[in-house]
C-alpha cells in the first residue's frame, strides 16, 4: 500500500516521530509533505527525522475568551534543516513569544493523534 | 527560507498587442452594506442587470461570462440559467478575492480573438445577511479544502495569516502599529465622502489602538467588514466600447501571479506575488506605479496596503509605514488609495477584487462624486485572494492615457 504523503506523515507523528522530507536529487529538505520535490520536480522524496531545533519566523497572540482557555500563540518556525513550518511556541506566555527566539520540537498528542509543537530552546543552549 | 520564485514571462513582449484592445464599458453595484432577505445570485443579477444597463447593452447582447462564488464551485452554471444568457465563453477561475481582476486578461484574449462580444464579470455574496454565512462556510472549507498543515494549531483564517505577515513586517522594517492604523483611517476618511460604504463614523489612530484584540498586532479595526454586495462590469472591445453610451475604462495591463496558498508555504512574508503581478501588469501597459493617478488595492486588513504599496513600486520594500504616515493615503495625501473606503471601511462581502475595479472605473469616469479625484487618468486596481495567495493586478486608464 502507498500511503499518501500526509497520511505517512501523521502516522509517523501518531507513533511519535517527527519526520519531515528530503530529496534525494536536490539534497534540499521539504515541508509541507507531497509528492514531488517543489525544487526540481524529483520524486522518491525520502522521509528523515527531523532535528527538531528551529527559530522563530513569526508569531501572533491569538485572543481567546477566558473561559474558552484564554489566548493562545500561533508561530511560523523555520527549521535548522531549512523549511518552514506553522506551529505553536509553549511553555510560555503566548505574547512573550518572540522572532528569532530559538525553538525546540517536541511530540504531542491531542485527542489521538500527534502534533508537533515547540518550546523555547534556554540561553546556554540546552533545551 | 525559501528563495521568493521568479518568473520568466516578458509580458511586455506577450500581452503588449493587447493593451487598450478592451475596455470596461459597464460597472455597477448593488445592495453594498446590509441587504436582509437578499441571497448571493439576487445581489449578483441585480448588479449585473444594472451594469449591463450602463454599459447601453442587453442582458442577450452577452455572450461571455466570468464570474465565481466562495461556496458554489460550479457557480458559472446558476448563474447562466438566472441570466437566461448562451455565453461562447465561460470563465469560472476562482482563486479567492482576486479572481475577478484576474478574469480580464483571458477575457480580452476571447474578445479580441472573436470568441465572443461582450463579457460581463459579475459577483454577489449576502455573507452578512445569509444563514449560511462566513462561519459555516469556514467549517464546511475545513472537509472540503482541507489544510491539514495549518488546522490543527487553530490559526482563525484568515485573520492570522496576515497577522503573522504584520508582525514580521514590524520586526524586519520598523513598522509601527500607528502606521498600520493610519491604513484604516485613510480608509475611514474616505468612506465618509461615499454614500456608498458601509462604515461611515469618524475614526481615529486611537480608536483602532484600542479596538477589540484579534490576532495581534491587529484589532478588530485593521480587518475588513463583513458585508452583503453584489459587483458587476462589462467589457467589450474598445473599438465598440467607443460607440456606447459611457466613456471607456481601457485595460491597460493585467497579469496574476500565485506562489503558494497557506501562508506558512509563503517564502517570505513581507514580499508577496504582487512584485510579479504589479510587474507583469506594468510592464504590459508600458506604464510604473509613478504614472498612476490612484490605487485601488484589496485592503483584507491593514497590512494589505503596505505590502501591495510595496509590491507594486510606490515605494520601497520596507518603507509602506513611512509612505502612509501622516495621512499619506487619505485624502489630500500624497497617493489617493482606496477611493471607495476600501473593504476595510466601505463594502466587503467575501470577496472584495470586483469592487476596486468598479471604484477605479467611477474615479476614471468622473463619477466618483465629492471623492473624485482631480486627476483621473490612470488607475492600478490590485486583488489578493486566499491568504495572501493570489495576486491579480490591473493597470486602467481613459482614452488619455492610450
Ligand atoms: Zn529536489
Amino acid at each position: 500500500m502507498h500511503l499518501s504523503a500526509h497520511s505517512h506523515y501523521q502516522a509517523e507523528l501518531d507513533a511519535g516521530r517527527f519526520c519531515i522530507q528530503h530529496c534525494p536529487q536536490c539534497q534540499r529538505h521539504v515541508f509541507t509533505p507531497r509528492e514531488l520535490c517543489p525544487h526540481c520536480g524529483a520524486s522518491g522524496l525520502r522521509w528523515v527525522r527531523a532535528g527538531g531545533l528551529g527559530t522563530v519566523y513569526s508569531t501572533s497572540t491569538i485572543a481567546r475568551k477566558v473561559d474558552a482557555g484564554g489566548n493562545y500563540n500561533v508561530a511560523l518556525i523555520d527549521l535548522d534543516e531549512g523549511v518552514r513550518m506553522m506551529s505553536r511556541v509553549e511553555g510560555v506566555a503566548p505574547e512573550a513569544v518572540a522572532m528569532g527566539q530559538r525553538v525546540q520540537a517536541h511530540v504531542a498528542h491531542k485527542d489521538g493523534r500527534g502534533l508537533v509543537l515547540f518550546t523555547p530552546v534556554r540561553e546556554g543552549g540546552a533545551p | 527560507m525559501s528563495r521568493v520564485p521568479s518568473s520568466h514571462l516578458d509580458a511586455a513582449a506577450v500581452n503588449r498587442p493587447l493593451r487598450g484592445r478592451v475596455a470596461i464599458a459597464g460597472a455597477a453595484t448593488y445592495g453594498c452594506g446590509e441587504s436582509p432577505g437578499m441571497d448571493d445570485m439576487t445581489l449578483l443579477v441585480r448588479a449585473a442587470q444594472a451594469a449591463v444597463a450602463d454599459a447601453g447593452l442587453t442582458m442577450q447582447d452577452i455572450d461571455g461570462l466570468a464570474t465565481c462564488s466562495v461556496n458554489a464551485s460550479m457557480w458559472t452554471m446558476p448563474v447562466i440559467e438566472h441570466l437566461g444568457i448562451n455565453p461562447t465563453y465561460v470563465d469560472g477561475t476562482m482563486i479567492g478575492g482576486s479572481s475577478f481582476i484576474a478574469h480580464l486578461l483571458p477575457a480580452m484574449r476571447a474578445l479580441e480573438a472573436g470568441q465572443c462580444k461582450a463579457v460581463l464579470v459579475c459577483y454577489g455574496s449576502a455573507q452578512r445577511s445569509a444563514s449560511f454565512g462566513r462561519k459555516e462556510s469556514v467549517a464546511a472549507r475545513r472537509f472540503m479544502d482541507p489544510q491539514p498543515y495549518e488546522t490543527p494549531y487553530e490559526p482563525v483564517l484568515p485573520v492570522t495569516a496576515y497577522a503573522l505577515a504584520a508582525a514580521r513586517h514590524m520586526h524586519e522594517f520598523g513598522t509601527t502599529r500607528t502606521q498600520l492604523a493610519e491604513v484604516a483611517v485613510a480608509a475611514r476618511a474616505w468612506a465618509q465622502m461615499n454614500p456608498e460604504a458601509f462604515m461611515r463614523d469618524p475614526l481615529t489612530i486611537e480608536d483602532v489602538l484600542s479596538a477589540r484584540p484579534i490576532a495581534s498586532p491587529l484589532t478588530v479595526r485593521d480587518c475588513c467588514l463583513v458585508t452583503d454586495g453584489g459587483g458587476a462590469i462589462v467589457l467589450t472591445r474598445a473599438d465598440r466600447a467607443r460607440d456606447l453610451p459611457k466613456p471607456p475604462v481601457y485595460v491597460l495591463g493585467n497579469a496574476t501571479a500565485i506562489w503558494n496558498r497557506q501562508i506558512s508555504c509563503m517564502p517570505d512574508l513581507t514580499t508577496t506575488a504582487a512584485a510579479q503581478s504589479g510587474a507583469q501588469a506594468f510592464a504590459m501597459a508600458g506604464l510604473r506605479a509613478a504614472d498612476m493617478d490612484m490605487a485601488q488595492v484589496y485592503d483584507a486588513f491593514t497590512i494589505n496596503t503596505l505590502l501591495f504599496l510595496e509590491d507594486l513600486g510606490f515605494c520601497a520594500k520596507g518603507e509602506g509605514g513611512a509612505f502612509v504616515q501622516g495621512g499619506g493615503i487619505a485624502p489630500g495625501g500624497r497617493l489617493a488609495v482606496n477611493t471607495n473606503g476600501g473593504g476595510l471601511s466601505c463594502v466587503h462581502p467575501g470577496m472584495y477584487g470586483i469592487f476596486a475595479l468598479i471604484e477605479a472605473v467611477r474615479q476614471l469616469r468622473g463619477e466618483a462624486g465629492t471623492r473624485q479625484l482631480g486627476h483621473h487618468r490612470t488607475a492600478v486596481v490590485h486583488g489578493n485572494g486566499g491568504t495572501l495567495s493570489s495576486q491579480s493586478t490591473a493597470v486602467l486608464g481613459t482614452a488619455e492615457a492610450l
